[in-house]
């Protein structure tokens, strides 16, 4: 699927908020602009470019609103800083170079956050500066003066607080009278010279500024270094986290079950009254085997990637994620990771997609690329119906040391593989690529902790859930039907006695490709399920109930599976398929993501290609370790 | 080691002050992003946290604001204990 590119030529006035990360830009932009926000990519990067919109009084006539990426400086060193510098040049491509850029800073750390602002001014920019968080300063015993603020820096100040509407709503104000009529653009100033001696100059100047003003004394934020002293507290810091990961993972899975069974029955119920009201089986089947499935299929991972997202951008809009992210930096670094790269492995548990997705926030293009690489290592719930099935027919109900479940224990040696195969794939990155030795700077900002707000986080999960349906449900659904068709046709003539799959295209290819999974111990029927298993994991169970002659479809596919596959199947075999999906790329839709999120074929071609060889080289050594112990 | 005082050897909540960046000439963009972070001669720094074994990475409060920092990062800021 192509990524939506746009190209503006509209005469529509933009404004473009700047400011440095963390210092409440996005909070601001939430409130200035609603929930009527357009997010897509800039062109030809994968930044995400978020868009709004403010009427412009009674007559129709709309702001655009652009929430540019947070940077430090305007002197871009990540992907996202390169953009801001960009779009504030007028160099972006398909961007309008803004009218005005509201400097969004931080009250209580103005030393800072006022050097951009001036950078921004002295790209020739008209500016306003947003004087956010000015409540906390005021709590740290900081009085602001806008109006000799306003006068010291040639430039509109106004308070306001990101949570509230009332400082917003000034802003507001401000923007809506500086574009309301034609021509009453404010005055666009000339560009001053640029460099690094004059960088320093703006320094110098914020250094007196501050003084005059009597703003250079701010009392510490007393309550977050309290806070700091437990989270990064060497000993106390990691098991909190611990206790956080174990809260999150299970309100993923047990708050998701409910939801995600109500989709599965919604949509087989669905199927099944679309379907009797359709005479021709072949219709019948396209509505009930391919639409139905498809939309079912897409749906039913909603529910937790809402939770889990839901949990991360608490998590992150509090300020902890970052301290999560310093407190795993050690561990990720001896695979040649940052902390960074935890919060996109973290979401792959649940699914690889949102994991993937997620990994925008690393800074450095590499880290990315391996993060983005081994995310699908990590156990997806996906698996889990395939891993039950087997474990449930293949492992016996036995206790191990007189305590432990010997399927727990089967299960957990599971997911342990996908962690470890996961650390492997990336200390080799680390070791034979070029860039893999080179030290990264880390760099990360610990902001103050705040109150996450319910509008940042509704709208936060608001877009997931869109960017999500849209972009990845839409491959999702389309490969569903073209694997519908691989699996119904062609049809089989009057008097074939199996079943019907085995002479379509994906019975053709599962019995080539029977050859090519025989040394690692799969059988015809296997080989064939696993083809349309690759829309989703877990239609591989009622893909081989399918090959297994069972008819209906229900929760108790299962149970009547198991005895059959368990009579058919070696040990071996079954070990070697478990371990197969420990490490195999199952889902197009990973690669599909994949695809998108690097914008070219060459990453998603590369994953398929070493994931297939991962999965085929542990199966064959599983499945003869088997067999020469006796098992097969 | 370095031959002057850095903030990767400040001990934990011991205050003290930017001096100098001091990189070599491989590093002049990490010393880069430092100043734009705000470790620029004369402000305050602190180190809040050393992870276990070796300190790395650290936490270190400058000016208003906290960072995560590598010791490879903290080696460039030469610090001395008056302002």
């Amino acid at each position: 699927m192509q990524t939506a590119t746009l190209h503006f030529v509209d005469k529509t006035p933009l404004v473009a908020l700047i400011g440095n990360p963390n210092c409440g830009k996005t909070a601001i932009f939430n409130a200035l602009t609603g929930s009527h926000q357009k997010v897509a990519n800039y062109a030809g990067v994968t930044v995400e470019r978020k868009e709004g919109k403010i009427a412009l009084g009674e007559s129709g006539k709309t702001l655009r609103v652009l929430d540019l990426p947070g940077a430090y400086s305007l002197y871009p060193r990540s992907l996202d800083e390169r953009v801001t510098h960009d779009v504030l040049k007028g160099l972006a491509a398909g961007e309008k170079r803004p009218d005005l850029a509201v400097c969004v800073v931080d009250a209580t750390n103005l030393r800072r956050t006022l050097k951009l602002a001036l950078a921004v001014q002295r790209l020739g920019v008209p500016c306003v500066l947003a004087l956010n968080m000015n409540d906390l300063a005021q709590k740290r015993g900081l009085q602001i003066e806008a109006q000799a603020l306003s006068k010291a820096l040639g430039m509109p100040v106004i308070p306001t607080v990101g949570i509230q509407s009332q400082g917003v709503a000034l802003l507001k104000a401000h923007l809506v009278q500086a574009f309301a009529s034609p021509g009453a653009l404010p005055a666009t100033p000339p560009p001053l010279p640029q460099g690094d001696a004059l960088e320093s100059h703006d320094a110098q100047r914020i250094q007196h500024l501050l003084h005059d003003l009597g703003l250079d004394h701010i009392q510490p934020d007393a309550l977050s270094e309290q806070i700091d002293r437990w989270v990064l507290h060497p000993v106390w810091g990691p098991m909190l986290l611990a206790l956080v990961l174990f809260v999150v993972f299970q309100a993923v899975f047990d708050l998701a079950i409910a939801p995600m069974d109500l989709i599965k029955s919604t949509s087989l119920a669905m199927g099944d009254f679309l379907g009797g009201m359709i005479d021709n089986p072949l219709l019948k089947s396209l509505v009930v085997d391919g639409l139905m499935a498809g939309v079912g299929g897409v749906l039913v991972f909603l529910p937790q990637i809402l939770i889990l997202f839901f949990f991360i951008l608490v998590l992150e809009e509090s300020g902890y994620l970052p301290r999560a992210a310093y407190l795993l930096d050690k561990l990720m670094g001896s695979v040649g990771l940052s902390g960074r790269s935890f919060i996109p492995l973290l979401s792959s548990f649940a699914c690889a997609i949102p994991g993937i997705m997620a990994a925008r926030t690393i800074a450095n293009t590499r880290d990315r690329w391996v993060t983005i690489m081994i995310a699908p290592l990590m156990t997806c719930s996906a698996r889990l119906p395939v891993y039950t099935l087997l474990i449930a027919a293949f492992i016996p109900d036995t206790l191990v040391a007189g305590a432990l479940s010997l399927r727990g224990l089967v299960l957990f040696a599971l997911y342990l593989m996908g962690i470890a195969g996961a650390m492997a794939v990336a200390w080799v990155l680390k070791r034979f690529t070029r860039e893999g030795g080179l030290a990264r700077p880390l760099m990360m900002e610990l902001p103050s902790y705040h109150w996450p707000t319910l509008q940042n986080v509704a709208i936060g999960l608001w877009q997931r859930a869109k960017i999500f349906l849209s972009r990845v449900g839409g491959v999702i659904l389309i490969l569903t039907l073209i694997l519908w068709f691989l699996a119904s046709f062609p049809r089989p003539d009057a008097g074939f006695e199996g079943q019907p799959i085995e002479v379509s295209f994906a019975g053709i290819l599962g019995h080539a490709l029977a050859h090519v999974f025989a040394p690692i111990g799969f059988n015809w029927q296997i080989s064939i399920a696993l083809i349309p298993g690759m829309a989703a994991r877990e239609v591989v169970v009622s893909a081989l109930s399918t090959v297994y002659a069972l008819s209906s479809q229900t929760a108790d596919t299962a149970k009547t599976l198991g005895p059959i596959i368990a009579q058919s199947w070696s040990l071996a075999s079954a070990l070697s398929l478990m371990v197969w999906f420990v490490f195999a790329p199952q889902c197009l839709s990973t690669i599909a993501t994949v695809k998108r999120e690097t914008n070219g074929w060459r990453m998603p071609l590369m994953m398929l290609s070493y994931l297939f060889l991962l999965a085929y080289a542990a199966s064959f050594i599983t499945y003869r370790l088997a067999v020469f112990l006796g098992l097969g | 080691m370095n031959s002057f005082p850095s903030l990767a050897r400040l001990p934990k909540h011991e205050k003290a002050w930017v001096k100098a960046l001091r990189p070599l000439e491989s590093q002049s963009l990490l010393a880069r992003q430092l100043e734009e972070i705000g470790f620029v001669p004369g402000e305050q720094v602190q180190v809040l946290s050393k992870a276990l074994m070796g300190g790395d990475p650290m936490v270190v409060r400058v000016g208003q604001s906290t960072f995560a920092l590598r010791q490879a990062e903290a080696q460039l800021v030469e610090v001395s204990p008056e302002p």
